[in-house]
C-alpha cells in the first residue's frame, strides 16, 4: 500500500521512508509509540496530506489524485473525534454516512443499541468515549470495503472495547479490510492477522504475530539434576544451585534444550514472549 | 483569586500583540477626530455653526450622541460616540475569549484542576481588560493633550468598555459555549446603542436607560461632570459581582441555560452545502436581522435632518462640504452605508474564517475523508461568505428605505436605497475573497484578514487627515465604492472590485486543493 514514504513538517521529519502493506481482507495492526508517524501515514492514505516523496497506493488508486472516488469505498475513524457542538450525534452519523454514499439504517440502529449511544445529545454534551462511538457507528454502518481506524478504542470502557472487537470480527468475516492503529496489545493480539511496527517514521517490523514472536526470546526456568555453571548462547542467566533461569533467542531454543538435557531436567517451565515484551523492545529503542 | 496572577500572565502572554494593538489604535481615534475638526472648522464661528446645526439634526445626535459646546474637543467628543461602541464591542469579545471560549475548549478544566481559586479565571480576565481600558483612557487623554476635558473623555470611553466587559462576563456564565454568549452580550450592546440613539434623536430622557449614554453625559470640554461615571462604575461592579456569583453556582463547562437534546437523526443533512448551511445560518440570520433593525432605526431619524436644513441653505452647504455629498439626507445615508460596508466585510471575513475554524478543530478532516471533495466543501462556506453580506446589505437598504420612505411618503426609496446599499457589496466581497485566498494559500495567516479590514477602516476614517497620498488610500477597496445615494453611480469600480474578489476566491480554492489539510 505504501512504500518509501517521506513527509516533513518544517524541521520535523515525520515519515522517513515508511513502508506498509495491507492485504485485502485482513485486519492489519499498525503500531508504534506516540509521535512515530501513524496518524501522518493515515492522513497521507486519506489524501489529506501529500507525501514529499515515495509512493502510496490505496485500493488500486492514488490517494491524492483519486481521493473522492476512493473515499466512497472506505470509512475512517480519527483518533481524536471532534463533533460540531450544535449537531446531535444522530445527525453527525447520518451526515457522514450520506457523504460517504450511503448508510445501512438497520445496521445503524443495531450499532446504536450495541454501543449504548444516545443519538439525541448535542456534540458538546458527549464525553470523549461517546464522541468516539459516534464516529465508530458512522463508520461501521457504512457499506465500504476498507475501514481505517486510528486508535478507535481510546476513551471506550472495557465493555465497549469488547463490543468494538466483536464488530471488527464481523467486519472481517464479511470480507472487509481493516487498518487498525492501536496501543492496546490485547486488542491487536485478538484481532490482527498481521502487524507493522513503526518508529521514528520508519517500519521496523512487519509480519504475522507468529513471525514476530520468532524474533524474540523465550524465558526458561528449570530445575536440573546436576548443577550447570554456563549455558552457551543465552541471556540474563541466573544460577541458584540446581535451579537456572535465563532467556533464550527463540531460534536457538532447540540447541539450548539439548544442552539442558545433558545435565538432566527435573522440571521445566517455558514462557513464550508476550506481545508486551515484543513492543517494549521496539518502543524503547526511541529513548536509546 | 488564588493563582490569579499566573492566569493574568497567561492572558497577557496570549494577547501580547492584540491587546496593545487595540488599545493603541482606539486611543488614537479621538485625537484624530480633533485634528480633523481643527482643520475643517478652524474658526470659532464655523465650529459654533457646526455645533448648532448638529444639535438640530436628530439623526446625527442619534448616530453619534449629543453635542455639548463648540470647542474642537467638544466636536471630537461627539464623534468619539462611535469609538465608545467599538471599545465596548472589543471588551465583550476579549472577556468571552478568555472565559467561556476557554471553558468551551476544555482548557479551563486543565487550569481549574491546578491550584487556582474558583474566582480566578473570571477575575483575571476582568482585571486584564479593565486595566487595558484604563490605559486606553489615559492614552486617549495623552494623545489629545492632557487637560481635565481630555482626561474625562478618556475615562468616559474607558467606563463604557468596563461596563460591557462586565456584561460579557455575565453572558459568559449563562450559555454553554462561546457563540451564544457573544450573541447575548453583543445583543445587549446593540439594544443599549439603539436605546441611546432613540433617546438622543427624540431628545427624551430615554437615553438614561443606556449605559452608553452615561459615558457621553459627562460632557467633556463643556459642562464637565464625573457623576455619570459613578453610575457606570456602580453598574460594572454590580454586573461583575453577578457574574462572579453565577460562576460559582454552576459546573465548570456548564451553563445556566440548559442544553437541549437534538434530533436522533437527520434527513436534511445531505451534503457539504447542507452542513455549511447548518453551520452558517446563525451568522446569516443574526447579521441580517441586525442590519434590518439598524436600517429601520436610522431611516426614521433621517427625515428630521432635512427639515432642520430647509430654512438654512448656508448650513446645508457646510454639511454638504463636510460630507462631500449633495443633499444632506443622502450624505447621511451614504455615510451610514459606508459604515455598513465595513460591517458587511467583517461578516464576510467571519463567515469565510469558519472554514479555517472547521479545519483547526479537526472537524474538516472526517468530512474530507468521505466522498466530499475539497472544493465543494469549501464552496459551501464561500457561498455564505459572499452572499451573506449581500443579503445583510439588502436588509439595511430595505430598512432605511421603509422607515425613511414612510416618513417622506415615497416608498420608491426602498428600491433606491437597496440599490445604494448593494453598491457596497463588491468592496465587502473583496475582503471575503482575500480571506479565502489566505485560507487556501497561507492558512496559518488566515486571521490576518481582520488586520487588513482594520487598516481599511483606518484609511477610511483618518487616512485623508494624515494626508496620505491617494495611492495609499486607493489600497482600500472601500475608497473605490461610489458614495450612494446622491453620488455618481459608476459601474467600472464595482466591476473591477467584483473581478478582484472572484480572482481571490479562485486563487484560494486553487491553493486549498493543493495544500495539506490540518496544518
Amino acid at each position: 500500500m505504501v512504500s518509501g514514504l517521506h513527509k516533513t513538517f518544517g524541521r520535523t521529519h515525520a515519515l522517513n521512508g515508511l513502508d506498509l502493506t495491507v492485504k485485502t481482507g485482513e485486519v492489519h495492526g499498525f503500531l508504534g509509540p506516540n509521535g512515530s508517524g501513524k496518524s501522518t501515514t493515515i492522513r497521507v492514505l486519506l489524501g489529506l496530506l501529500r507525501a514529499d516523496s515515495g509512493s502510496a497506493r490505496l485500493l488500486g488508486g492514488d490517494p491524492w489524485k483519486d481521493a473522492t472516488a476512493l473515499h466512497r469505498r472506505l470509512a475512517y475513524v480519527p483518533g481524536d473525534v471532534t463533533l460540531w457542538p450544535n449537531l446531535s450525534g444522530g445527525e453527525v452519523i447520518d451526515l457522514l454516512g450520506r457523504l460517504r454514499g450511503g448508510l445501512n439504517p438497520q445496521r445503524r440502529a443495531e450499532l446504536l443499541e450495541r454501543f449504548d449511544l444516545d443519538p439525541r445529545k448535542k456534540g458538546r454534551a458527549y464525553s470523549k468515549g461517546n464522541r468516539q462511538k459516534v464516529a465508530l457507528v458512522a463508520a461501521l454502518a457504512s457499506d465500504v470495503e476498507l475501514l481505517i481506524l486510528d486508535e478507535p478504542t481510546s476513551g471506550l470502557d472495557p465493555l465497549m472495547e469488547e463490543v468494538f472487537r466483536e464488530c471488527v470480527v464481523e467486519e472481517k468475516r464479511s470480507g472487509r479490510t481493516v487498518l487498525l492503529s492501536s496501543h492496546i496489545l490485547a486488542e491487536v493480539e485478538q484481532l490482527c492477522d498481521r502487524v507493522s511496527i513503526i518508529r521514528n517514521g520508519q517500519t521496523v517490523e512487519t509480519g504475522t504475530l507468529t513471525d514476530l514472536r520468532h524474533l524474540t526470546r523465550t524465558s526458561i526456568s528449570a530445575d536440573l539434576a546436576a548443577p550447570l555453571t554456563s549455558i552457551p548462547g543465552v541471556h540474563d542467566l541466573v544460577v541458584d544451585g540446581t535451579r537456572v533461569r535465563f532467556e533464550v533467542d527463540t531460534d536457538r531454543l532447540d540447541e539450548t534444550l539439548k544442552h539442558l538435557t545433558t545435565a538432566g531436567v527435573r522440571s521445566l517451565t517455558s514462557q513464550p514472549p508476550t506481545l508486551e515484551e515484543l513492543f517494549m523492545r521496539h518502543y524503547q529503542g526511541v529513548a536509546s | 483569586m488564588t493563582g490569579g496572577w499566573h492566569l493574568i500572565r497567561l492572558i497577557l502572554r496570549r494577547d501580547r500583540v492584540l491587546l496593545p494593538l487595540w488599545v493603541l489604535i482606539l486611543s488614537a481615534l479621538p485625537a484624530a477626530y480633533a485634528a480633523s475638526f481643527a482643520e475643517l472648522t478652524p474658526t470659532e464661528e464655523s465650529r459654533a455653526l457646526y455645533a448648532r446645526t448638529t444639535a438640530g439634526i436628530p439623526s446625527i445626535e442619534g448616530m453619534l450622541g449629543p453635542i455639548y459646546g463648540s470647542s474642537v474637543g467638544a466636536l471630537a467628543t461627539q464623534r468619539a460616540g462611535l469609538t465608545l461602541l467599538i471599545v465596548a464591542l472589543i471588551n465583550v469579545l476579549v472577556v468571552i475569549r478568555h472565559t467561556r471560549t476557554e471553558e468551551d475548549a476544555g482548557r479551563r478544566e486543565l487550569v481549574a484542576a491546578t491550584v487556582v481559586g474558583r474566582h480566578a479565571p473570571l477575575g483575571a480576565a476582568l482585571l486584564v481588560v479593565i486595566a487595558a481600558d484604563l490605559v486606553l483612557g489615559l492614552l486617549t487623554a495623552a494623545f489629545m493633550g492632557l487637560s481635565s476635558g481630555s482626561l474625562l473623555l478618556g475615562m468616559s470611553v474607558a467606563s463604557a468598555g468596563i461596563v460591557f466587559a462586565a456584561v460579557g462576563a455575565v453572558a459568559a456564565q449563562l450559555t454553554e459555549n462561546a457563540g451564544p454568549a457573544r450573541g447575548l452580550a453583543l445583543g445587549a450592546l446593540g439594544v443599549a446603542y439603539l436605546v441611546r440613539a432613540a433617546g438622543d434623536a427624540t431628545g427624551s430622557g430615554l437615553s438614561w436607560a443606556s449605559p452608553l449614554a452615561w459615558s457621553q453625559y459627562t460632557q467633556p470640554f463643556a459642562d464637565e461632570t464625573w457623576l455619570p461615571l459613578l453610575a457606570s462604575a456602580g453598574l460594572a461592579v454590580l454586573l461583575a459581582g453577578l457574574a462572579g456569583w453565577l460562576s460559582v453556582r454552576r459546573d465548570v463547562g456548564g451553563g445556566l441555560l440548559p442544553a437541549r437534546l437534538g434530533p436522533a437523526g437527520s434527513t436534511s443533512l445531505t451534503g457539504p452545502f447542507a452542513l455549511a448551511w447548518r453551520l452558517q445560518k446563525g451568522l446569516l440570520i443574526g447579521w441580517s436581522a441586525g442590519f434590518l433593525v439598524f436600517g429601520l432605526a436610522f431611516g426614521g431619524a433621517v427625515s428630521g435632518a432635512t427639515e432642520a436644513f430647509n430654512g438654512n441653505p448656508e448650513l446645508a452647504e457646510l454639511f454638504a462640504r463636510l460630507g462631500g455629498g449633495v443633499s444632506l439626507t443622502d450624505t447621511f445615508i451614504a455615510t451610514l452605508l459606508g459604515m455598513a460596508a465595513i460591517a458587511a466585510a467583517a461578516y464576510g471575513i467571519q463567515a469565510a474564517l469558519r472554514m479555517r475554524a472547521e479545519e483547526s478543530a479537526m472537524r474538516a478532516e472526517p468530512v474530507l475523508a468521505t466522498a466530499t471533495a475539497r472544493v465543494p466543501w469549501a464552496l459551501g462556506h464561500v457561498v455564505f461568505a459572499v452572499i451573506g453580506p449581500v443579503v445583510a446589505l439588502v436588509m439595511i437598504g430595505a430598512g432605511l428605505g421603509l422607515t425613511y420612505g414612510a416618513d417622506v411618503g415615497d416608498l420608491g426609496q426602498v428600491p433606491r436605497l437597496i440599490g445604494a446599499a448593494l453598491a457596497q457589496a463588491p468592496a465587502a466581497a473583496t475582503l471575503t475573497g482575500l480571506t479565502v485566498a489566505l485560507f487556501g494559500l497561507l492558512p496559518r495567516l488566515s486571521a490576518v484578514a481582520w488586520g487588513i479590514l482594520a487598516i481599511c477602516l483606518l484609511l477610511g476614517q483618518i487616512g485623508a487627515l494624515l494626508q496620505l497620498s491617494q495611492a495609499v488610500l486607493d489600497l482600500s477597496p472601500f475608497t473605490h465604492t461610489p458614495r450612494l445615494p446622491g453620488g455618481e453611480a459608476t459601474a467600472l469600480p464595482l466591476v473591477v472590485l467584483t473581478g478582484v474578489a472572484t480572482v481571490l476566491v479562485a486563487a484560494g480554492l486553487w491553493g486549498f486543493r493543493r495544500r495539506d489539510v490540518g496544518v
